[in-house]
């Protein structure tokens, strides 16, 4: 378990916006490991781990999309039932509330993205899991 | 056929001529001599009250705007001490500030007068029960309408808008004869009444509706006749003039504008010249017995024409034809004046939005809704969707407290909405009145 960066980009709530940003990242060489669009009312927020994050966003901005670099948890695990219970327990059991969440399964395995308020979550997670590389 | 005064309603032309004429003299000596705001205004257009030898001269007069009545908010042009004055009134202004307008006792009499020979004029007597359905408060339209229904001696139940499935029970419940809305709003009543399977027609006395505040038409006309039975007449006016006052006759051929209380003029907004008799122009306006504060020669910006021809009621005052449309970009939302100066001036307090913006109006259920479209400053935003969310009911809030209507906001990215080189057209109207 890691704390990693994401993108966060806002997008207009019309046909053609997604396509849009996609077209952007595309033409950047920006290749995105996952993503979540979480809908808003009138708008949208993009939410997705990149190889460079900074890069990224940095790419981005010249093409006057608003993006926000922003942190989350990376949590590995392994791709069976009962693995998110095990994770989101511990979660729990520390009092650390999650805001969202999203996952990634891919050749290496699977990891869930957690975005939560408390600043300090990760390392008192760390106490509890030994750490991994998520990615 | 019956008139509320039926010797100034029915009087000669000429006469009428002669006696307009002695009003404008002695208003505007009074306000050379009182009001310090219209003196300048002659002063510096060198004209004198004893220029004013003929009707036909009152176009030596300066014009007055809006933006008079902005300029000197909230009372410096007021002619008359504080006490004196027994009302105020406010509308929107084009930008920040509002419009104030003040009575005084005769201001109010005259107001109420102008609705009683307009009422009666339709067929309205002391048996009618009217429902006052405009906004109360400090749009003119509620109290208005109120007051001159009660002149009459009509029995009126002021319900004021809003909570319509109410207004239609007691529209049963209480017999009401008569009713003065917006058109949008009958058409949404009788919509919802339909859903509760009420037929106007059948379930109701309704005769009579009194529809003005915003822009109509004949097609909106026929749907409403059609739909319920009852005869619907367009009314007109505006908080400066005082507030609603005139309306069709039941020859519905214009509106009848009475004589005494305030002298029309129809000019071509460009050239600034009177247009002859039936020829559409801007509508230019005095009031001939104000008294809280000076109304000559005001730029009302609806376009419209002046009927000479005489009515068959008998009634020998000019009419206007119906409005149909305005010299200026001002909008009318659920009967509400709105600039998009005004929309602008709001985003310019709130931080996290540019001041870009769009405005789409649609008419969605018969009543009308306007979106605002407003570009969110990158450093605003926020990954959660909770605060943008809070951005997006700001501005909503801002509109309304400024607006005084509801706007429904939509965020866009930076950069999204169209930027405009000159004339700029940042209004879409989706709104069809037939």
């Amino acid at each position: 378990m890691s704390t990693i960066t994401q993108l966060s980009i806002f997008i207009n709530n019309e046909p053609g916006a997604i396509a849009n940003i996609s077209k952007t990242l595309k033409e950047a060489n920006i290749n995105l490991k996952a993503f979540n669009i979480a809908e808003g009312s009138g708008f949208g927020v993009l939410r997705a781990i990149a190889d460079k994050p900074k890069d990224a966003a940095d790419k981005l901005k010249k093409q006057n999309i608003i993006v926000k670099l922003t942190d989350v948890i990376a949590v590995p695990m392994v791709d069976q039932p009962g693995s998110i219970y095990e994770v989101s327990k511990v979660f729990g059991d520390e009092n650390i509330n999650i805001e969202y969440a999203y996952a990634y399964a891919g050749p290496k395995g699977a990891a869930v993205f957690f975005r939560v308020d408390d600043t300090a979550a990760d390392a008192r997670l760390s106490v509890q899991r030994p750490q991994r590389d998520a990615l | 056929m019956a008139y509320w005064n039926k010797e100034i309603e029915c009087m000669p032309p000429e006469r009428i001529k002669e006696l307009q004429l002695d009003m404008l003299q002695k208003l505007i000596a009074n306000l050379y001599e009182k009001n310090q705001f219209y003196r300048n205004k002659m002063v510096q257009k060198g004209v004198k009250p004893e220029d004013i030898k003929t009707l036909e001269d009152i176009t030596k007069l300066p014009f007055m705007y809006k933006q008079d009545l902005r300029d000197n908010y909230p009372t410096k042009m007021f002619t008359v001490p504080l006490n004196d004055v027994v009302r105020f009134h406010v509308s929107s202004g084009t930008t920040g500030k509002p419009t104030l307008v003040g009575y005084t006792r005769n201001d109010l009499d005259y107001w109420s007068e102008a609705l009683a020979r307009s009422l009666t004029s339709c067929g309205v007597t002391d048996e009618d029960v009217m429902q006052v359905s405009y906004g109360y408060g400090l749009f003119t339209g509620g109290l208005g309408a109120h007051y001159g229904a009660e002149k009459v001696g009509a029995t009126v139940l002021p319900t004021g808008t809003g909570n319509t499935e109410r207004q239609i029970e007691l529209m049963q419940d209480l017999g009401v004869t008569a009713i003065a809305c917006t058109p949008s709003y009958l058409i949404h009543m009788i919509d919802v009444a339909r859903e509760k399977g009420v037929d106007i027609r059948k379930d109701t006395k309704l005769k009579r509706a009194f529809l003005g505040a915003e822009p109509w038409t004949e097609g909106m006309r026929k749907h409403i006749e059609d739909a319920t039975g009852i005869k619907a007449y367009d009314i007109y006016g505006m908080s400066e003039m005082a507030g609603p006052m005139y309306t069709e006759c039941e020859e519905r051929n214009g509106i009848h504008i009475p004589w005494d209380i305030m002298y029309v003029e129809v000019i071509d907004p460009e050239t600034e010249q009177p247009v002859p008799a039936g020829q559409k122009g801007e509508l230019v306006v005095t009031m001939l017995r104000k008294e809280a504060f000076p109304l000559v020669r005001y730029r009302v910006k609806d376009i419209t024409n002046v009927i000479l021809e005489p009515c068959k009621c008998g009634r020998t005052s000019v009419r206007i034809a119906r409005i149909t449309g305005r010299t200026d970009d001002m909008l009318i939302i659920r009967g509400i004046n709105v600039f998009p100066s005004q929309v602008e001036h709001t985003l310019l307090q709130i931080p996290e939005v540019s001041a870009s913006y769009m405005i789409i109006v649609d008419r969605i259920n018969s009543l009308d809704v306007m979106t605002l479209q407003v570009e969110l400053k990158p450093e605003a935003f926020s990954d959660k969707v909770e605060e943008m969310t809070a951005v997006k009911k700001r501005v909503e809030y801002e509109m309304k407290k400024y607006l005084n209507i509801a706007v429904k906001v939509e965020l866009k990215e930076p950069g999204s909405l169209p930027r405009f080189e000159g004339k700029s057209k940042r209004v879409i109207d989706r709104r069809t009145y037939e």
